[in-house]
């Protein structure tokens, strides 16, 4: 049983590194919390859902379009709003804000476009056996979702560690006015990570029906809060705490579901207010308080 | 009379003659209940500038604080509705470290908080105590006429706190924080304590506020009183009037809760998508609100 509880949650913890690590990457460089990260990724959901139902695909298809489509959406939002709020007043605000507003589009549009219902892509859709893993038994979609996601960390450490618009995009991290000075064109760097982030959002979206429960246009906000508390518990602004961050949130979901399965609700939302309050610098590596 | 005072006399005589002329009671209750929020939000926001996502916990909390007073300890619904804003406040108080976080984290931190609350009130475990997430029912004490009163009341109570914020040195000390908290506490302004004030009266209007609608409505469960699409009305309904006047919310919530009542309530994703473009167009070519456009052109706004 313990040992099932902690597979698993390894499992999802995996997942949920790959849902929570676009929004990290995106608070790094450009300090803007995406409000609407998971309202894209619940479009990457529906995009899976659409290819599978028009089509008959399988979900793994979905994640090409989707890394494609959803980068060209955030260079093109960069560029749209993202310069214009950094001259303001609050940037940090004003941009948390007008997330908000684009969440709310992007809801809406999705009820136009898909209608209230709840939509759901068959778990069978990669075979109906089940892997076995130390001789735990588990569905072969949440094997696939975990597999995938440490496939896609992987990349994210490669492009960020070994890569000249890596080293470019983390100069940008510690200090986009010294990376500027040294001729890096910081609005390139910013859009492309921007994008980078949906796209990764919109990856973790086509597993979500499995992972997550299912596909609906409102799925948003609690998925943001939830990725939210996973990139706080890793580390803030770090893209590779974050899979710190999922892997202790997946075994923690994990144990909670188990044993006292009516409070686990709360523990995103306990988590996340914790560990703002008690180690807010220490373990983020970065100034969140005031006074 | 201070400023902004008869202004504000002529919204709460508006809403009190109101009803005997126009019958769609439901629509002006609801105006009123959001008039409160607004303000709620506007005496946090407007003068401290923390963003409170989650403050439909306090409505939340108010609601159901109310309720179990009648249910639990069977107390007539005047003083109920004390023991539901007193309900708040305390919620307010046991998350008043939140304050210590800065702009989005605190938006953050301050929703999660409002979805504990909910997930505790809601939690079937609790069902002997709360009801959990079965609902209220409070059909003994419904009583349409005075609990609207009550409101219209409450609405009052609201816009005084707003004037006095607007006239007084406790709203300029909150405003002087907003601008520098450093410099405030160098000025001799108790940071933690004038913010720490504003934000439980501003608990206390969201659990009056929710209070009176759960005597209103009588039946209801934990999810709509707990939604925070309630939040983000109060907020967009002060943001497009302008922050920190008396006038600004009460415009926003007019024209906007107006605009919902007539394409809202049928298609709602229709609203919402129309709010939402009103965000980004607020936040990228109007982000004082709508005020901010007659401040433009020298009109003192209350």
């Amino acid at each position: 049983m313990l040992s099932y509880t902690l597979l698993a949650g390894l499992l999802f913890g995996l997942y949920f590194s790959l849902v929570a690590v676009g929004l990290n990457l995106v608070f790094g460089v450009m300090r803007l919390i995406n409000l609407a990260h998971g309202d894209f990724l619940m479009l990457g959901a529906f995009l899976a859902y659409g290819l599978y139902a028009a089509a008959g695909l399988n979900p793994l298809y979905a994640i090409p379009a989707a890394i494609v489509a959803f980068m060209l959406a955030g260079v093109a939002l960069y560029y749209a709003v993202v310069p214009r709020l950094q001259a303001s007043r609050d940037p940090q605000m004003l941009s948390f804000i007008l997330l908000f507003g684009v969440s709310q589009i992007i809801e809406a549009l999705a009820v136009i476009a898909f209608g209230n219902n709840q939509r759901a892509i068959p778990a069978t859709v990669f075979g109906s056996r089940p892997v076995l893993l130390l001789g735990q038994s588990f569905p072969v979609a949440w094997v696939v979702s975990a597999a995938v996601s440490a496939v896609a960390l992987v990349v994210v450490y490669v492009y960020l560690y070994h890569s000249r618009l890596g080293y470019a995009t983390r100069a940008v991290m510690a200090s986009r006015d010294e990376a500027a000075s040294t001729g890096i064109n910081v609005h390139r760097v910013s859009a492309i990570a921007l994008g980078t982030g949906l796209a990764l959002a919109a990856v973790a979206g086509v597993f979500s029906a499995f992972m997550l429960g299912s596909i609906e246009p409102d799925m948003g906000i609690g998925i943001t809060t939830t990725s939210f508390a996973v990139i706080v518990i890793g580390s803030l602004g770090n893209p590779l705490g974050t899979v710190l961050g999922g892997l202790v949130y997946g075994v923690g979901l994990m144990v909670m579901e188990t044993f006292y399965p009516s409070w686990a609700d709360l523990l995103p939302y306990v988590l996340l207010i914790l560990i703002l309050l008690v180690r807010p610098s220490g373990l983020l590596g970065q100034r969140v308080r005031l006074a | 009379m201070p400023r902004g005072g008869w202004y504000s006399v002529g919204v709460v005589l508006m809403f009190a003659v109101l009803p005997f002329v126009y019958g769609n009671h439901a629509l002006l209750f609801n105006m009123m209940m959001y008039l409160v929020l607004a303000q709620g939000i506007n005496v946090l926001f407007g003068f401290t500038g923390y963003l409170p996502f989650g403050y439909v916990g306090f409505f939340g909390t108010g609601a159901y604080g109310t309720s179990l007073a009648i249910l639990l300890l069977h107390l007539p619904p005047l003083p109920a509705l004390l023991v539901g804003a007193a309900a708040a406040m305390l919620v307010g108080l046991v998350l008043a470290p939140l304050l210590k976080l800065s702009g989005a984290y605190f938006a953050i931190a301050s929703l999660a908080a409002s979805e504990v609350v909910y997930y505790i009130v809601s939690n079937p475990h609790l069902t002997p105590l709360t009801q959990g997430p079965y609902g209220i029912s409070l059909v003994q004490t419904y009583n349409a006429a005075q609990s609207y009163a009550v409101m219209v009341a409450v609405l009052a109570l609201a816009l005084g706190a707003v004037v006095y914020l607007r006239n007084s040195n406790l709203g300029l000390a909150l405003q002087a924080i907003r601008e520098e908290p450093i410099s405030a506490g160098f000025a001799g302004i108790n940071v933690v304590r004038e913010r720490t004030r504003a934000w439980l009266l501003s608990a206390a209007l969201a659990g009056l506020a929710g209070g009176v609608y759960a005597w209103h409505v009588s039946v209801f469960y934990p999810k709509p009183v707990f939604d925070l699409s309630i939040s983000v009305f109060a907020i967009v309904f002060t943001l497009f009037g302008g922050a920190a006047t008396l006038l600004g919310p009460v415009v926003g919530t007019l024209l906007l809760y107006g605009l919902y009542n007539w394409i809202g309530i049928s298609q709602p994703e229709y609203f919402q998508l129309v709010f939402g473009i009103v965000i980004v167009v607020l936040v990228l070519f109007l982000p004082n609100g709508l005020m901010s456009l007659l401040r433009r052109i020298r009109v003192d706004v209350p």
